[in-house]
């Protein structure tokens, strides 16, 4: 009987036979291939290399099937895998204006230089749900692209920021920090505070972004520009002095424009909120900038009264790996603290208690006109 | 599942020692140096995902594979008891990934790794106990802000502590806090032992021991180092007391143990038995050797 | 100490400062102030809202650091002895006492707790003797000791003034720094509370620098004052020098608005 109580080994064993066993599912059924994970869930694969924070598309795609399509679950597994990997040097930042575009819109302008590119969106799309993808029929044809706009396109801000409207960005060649090496701390540097909503929740800098444009911390903000596509990664090894390219990585970049009222010593002009993020992720992306531009508010000089403007509780509470752990480290069990505060309930039940019966006795005494009944 | 809590289960090739790499354990160890050097004060570190999620002992993992050697003998509890399954998954995940002997005797273990509670058996000097600790910070239920709370400890302002205790007397007639009771190590800093039972806090005084605290999920470790004294926060007039439950383990008959109430119906039936099942273990025999002599 | 510091009351001076100067942005909040004050003295800092005196209050206190000039308290350079320090001498020496008291106090804990606060900040360790210290003091300052356990915010605003006074005064600091300390308040409320505030700095021999837009209080409370004006101070001397003799026109302005009131 007592044994019962606590788990054993054997019970773990067969509880993740049974887990292996409900993946796989009715077995009469053709197995899903990673690579059809990676292809035909691809967005779900770009949620999980940003939280995962690690761009690899087969692993990627791996941990989605290992995790039965939780996609949390599925960034934890390679935020573990990735944290194993030796790290041999930084790459140089990318460049994005050199992006090979697979989309680019801005709400801003009606048209700008290197043109609208609309991509492959889910944007005005009716969402009726299409019976003839459950028909599993033949594949549609190919969608017909125009042609892709070749070379640098500038972006929307560098566009404001020549006329003077934009705030520039301080240049700083200091070493950015890295939470994957020094945990937190604060006042967290923006670098820090970038690089921690890259890897967010994609639901908590949703709602977050959501809350600053319900009055939660005001932003005023346009989409300046989204732009999804691939950029070079160049590395700089040491015994050569200058940068090879290691490949490509997908990304989206956001850029929000927002009003900023100025102050005494600068001109109102427009401030940026931004956000980059490995594959395509725009609804992450626009978050992430909504976000980073509410984090400016001390530095902007504006009240910091809304969640979003609060560093310490965004940051700490952005990464769903360590959310999902500790929320779910509930169900361990907690027997001896438990235990410790019914001992600790019972005691002070029973001083209460006993408090009560010794008003009750002074009550009596008090009636019957004997003192030492009160004892 | 390619089972981290299956030690036959292959996979671990490319791994290195203990899971982390030799460059981490070395911050890790960094890290351990100074808590060691300033005892009780949290020691930020660069803590890595680990293949268990985070609340489930990531500290406690990362402090004991930074300390791990190939000839160690460690022990995993939770709650007391080697047999709880967090206890078992992780003491199989350093079996996998570092091949090191495990037991389940206090006194064999050179270092102990543990959630929730500290061994009955006093500890000696050529131990380490690991605490896992969810939330580092004595002061984050009156202080949210890390920013505010650090500078609290630099300047040892821990009036606010000893508030919270005077509205807990002067409220229910005594400090209600049974567990995770905050301790002031080496009359300096003010710190959480992590959810013990208040019942353990007497063991961590002058324990000859040396005492390692992980916060994964926060990324800080802090130390007690042998022999330093713990004094849990009370009143003059009205002293810390541990708390355990006012009976004698049903197995072993132990009147000194922390016991767990197990319901054994639905009808109010309940027995009080040993938290600690190596300490329950021992006496067992003890008392049935005594009874067949 | 130079010799073109103003007019002092005579005794070695607790705390003083010389050259405090501060701008945000465009505006001088203070321009080459100087001040000081001694054991046992009541100064008040008068003038009206954006004249500079609670800025000056908040940069004498520590709690914001100015462009130029030093702040000295028994000697030491204030804005040069640290974060540390400066909190320490803030729970032992010093008393600050906010215009709002939920800026002084804690609502979430009695009102026991909250005057036990500083004691036990100090070390005071024996629950039995802080209560009975907590009872004493706010029988001092006229608050029902049987509400000790009862949260501040249940009081009305006149009690939690007073309780804030308990909370700062029950380590009996040397200084106390005061923010218009009836600011918020009822006339009548007023009155009893400024009887209280000049009770207790007799008795204890507190030195009380308080910052006011209010005539009256200061003739009441202050042995000498210091107006302020855009930042500058432009009059400074005994309190009733001052307001039976004002020299400067804003000083005259500000005693006669007050007599046609």
């Amino acid at each position: 009987m007592y044994v019962a109580v606590k788990g054993g080994g054997r019970a773990i064993s067969a509880a993740h036979a049974w887990l292996d066993e409900t993946r796989r599912g009715d077995t009469s059924l053709p197995e899903l291939t990673v690579a059809q994970v990676e292809q035909q869930m691809g967005l779900a694969v770009d949620r999980v290399m940003a939280e995962g924070s690690c761009h690899d598309r087969f692993l990627a795609a791996l941990a989605i099937k290992q995790a039965k399509g939780d996609l949390i679950e599925a960034a934890f597994l390679l935020r573990a895998y990735r944290t194993t990997l030796v790290r041999f040097g930084a790459s140089e930042p990318v460049e994005t204006s050199a992006m090979r575009l697979r989309r680019r819109v801005s709400a801003t302008y009606k048209d700008l230089p290197g043109g609208q590119v609309l991509g492959p969106t889910f944007d005005y799309t009716h969402r009726l749900l299409d019976f003839a993808l459950a028909a599993e029929g033949e594949a549609r044809g190919e969608g017909p692209q125009a042609p892709a706009p070749v070379g640098e396109v500038p972006r929307v801000t560098e566009l404001l920021a020549r006329e003077g409207l934009m705030q520039r960005e301080a240049t700083d060649d200091a070493e950015p920090g890295d939470l994957t090496r020094q945990p937190l701390a604060f006042p967290a540097a923006r670098p820090v505070r970038l690089q921690n909503l890259a890897r967010g929740d994609e639901g908590f800098l949703l709602a977050l972004g959501y809350s600053t444009q319900r009055g939660y911390g005001s932003n005023h903000p346009f989409v300046g520009e989204i732009r999804v596509g691939h950029v070079a990664v160049e590395f700089t090894p040491p015994e050569l002095g200058f940068a090879i390219e290691l490949g490509e990585i997908a990304i989206t970049e956001c850029q929000m424009v927002n009003q900023f009222k100025g102050s005494r010593t600068e001109p109102a002009q427009f401030t940026r909120g931004y956000g980059l993020v490995f594959g395509h992720g725009e609804r992450r992306a626009m978050g992430m900038a909504l976000v980073d531009r509410a984090l400016r508010a001390e530095e902007l000089g504006e009240d910091i009264a809304a969640p979003a403007q609060d560093a310490e509780f965004v940051l700490y509470h952005s990464d769903n790996i360590e959310a999902t752990g500790f929320v779910e480290h509930l169900k361990l069990p907690h027997y001896v603290d438990f235990q410790s505060e019914l001992e600790n309930l019972r005691t002070i039940r029973r001083s209460a208690v006993a408090a009560e019966a010794a008003r009750d006795g002074m009550a009596e005494a008090a009636r019957d006109g004997t003192a030492e009944a009160a004892e | 599942m390619t089972g981290i809590d299956d030690p036959r289960a292959s996979g671990t090739e490319g791994y290195n020692f203990a899971y982390l790499d030799e460059a981490t354990k070395r911050m890790i160890r960094r890290a351990i140096l100074k808590a060691v050097a300033i005892p009780g004060h949290q020691i930020p570190f660069g803590a890595r995902e680990m293949p268990l999620p985070y609340g489930w002992g990531t500290g406690g993992i990362q402090v004991t594979a930074a300390i791990l050697g190939p000839a160690d003998v460690l022990k995993v509890i939770d709650q007391g008891a080697d047999d709880t399954t967090n206890a078992i998954s992780i003491r199989r995940f350093f079996t996998r990934v570092a091949g090191v002997a495990t037991t389940e005797s206090t006194a064999e273990a050179s270092i102990i790794q543990t959630r929730h509670r500290i061994p009955e058996k006093a500890l000696r000097e050529d131990q380490v106990i690991v605490y896992q600790v969810p939330q580092p910070e004595p002061l984050s239920k009156l202080e949210p802000r890390r920013a505010e709370t650090e500078r609290l400890h630099a300047l040892a302002d821990y009036g606010l502590m000893h508030v919270r205790l005077y509205e807990d007397i002067a409220r229910l007639g005594h400090i209600a806090k049974a567990y995770d009771y905050p301790v002031m190590v080496n009359g300096r800093y003010l710190m959480s032992p992590s959810p013990i039972p208040a019942f353990d806090n007497p063991k961590m005084d002058r324990m000859p021991a040396l005492q390692l605290f992980g916060a994964g999920r926060e990324k800080r470790i802090y130390a007690i180092p042998p022999y330093t004294p713990v004094r849990s926060l009370d009143f003059e007039d009205h002293p810390f007391r541990p708390i355990r439950a006012p009976h004698a383990c049903a197995l072993c008959g132990s009147t000194e143990s922390y016991l767990d109430e197990v319901l054994t119906d639905d009808a109010g039936g309940r027995m009080f038995v040993c938290s600690d099942t190596d300490y329950c273990g021992e006496r067992q025999v003890a008392v049935a050797q005594e009874a067949a002599e | 100490m130079t010799a073109d510091l103003p007019q002092t009351s005579g005794r070695t001076p607790l705390l003083n400062a010389e050259g405090l100067t501060l701008r945000f942005g465009a505006i001088p909040a203070l321009v080459d102030v100087a001040i000081d004050i001694s054991a046992g003295e009541v100064l008040a800092i008068v003038g009206e809202s954006g004249s500079g005196k609670t800025t000056l209050l908040r940069v004498l206190s520590g709690m914001m650091a100015p462009d130029a000039g030093t702040v000295r308290w028994l000697g030491d350079d204030l804005h040069a002895m640290g974060e540390a320090a400066r909190r320490r001498l803030m729970r032992t020496d010093w008393g600050f006492v906010h215009q709002n008291p939920r800026d002084g106090l804690r609502l979430n804990v009695s009102a026991g707790g909250n005057v036990g606060e500083r004691l036990m900040a100090v070390g005071a360790r024996h629950y039995g003797r802080i209560r009975e210290e907590a009872i004493a003091w706010l029988q001092r300052v006229e608050v029902d000791a049987a509400r000790i356990d009862d949260l501040p915010r249940t009081f009305s605003g006149g009690m939690q003034q007073r309780l804030q006074i308990a909370r700062t005064l029950v380590t009996r600091p040397r200084l106390v720094f005061m923010d218009e300390p009836t600011g918020g308040l009822d006339v009548s409320v007023q009155a009893r509370l400024l009887d209280l505030i000049r009770g207790l700095s007799r008795e204890l021999g507190l030195a009380v620098l308080i910052v006011t837009h209010d005539i009256a209080a200061a003739r009441l409370l202050a042995d000498r004052m210091l107006v302020m004006r855009r930042g500058e101070v432009v009059e400074h001397g005994l309190t009733d020098r001052v307001l039976d003799d004002p020299q400067h026109p804003y000083t005259q302005l500000l005693v006669s608005s007050v007599l046609a009131a």
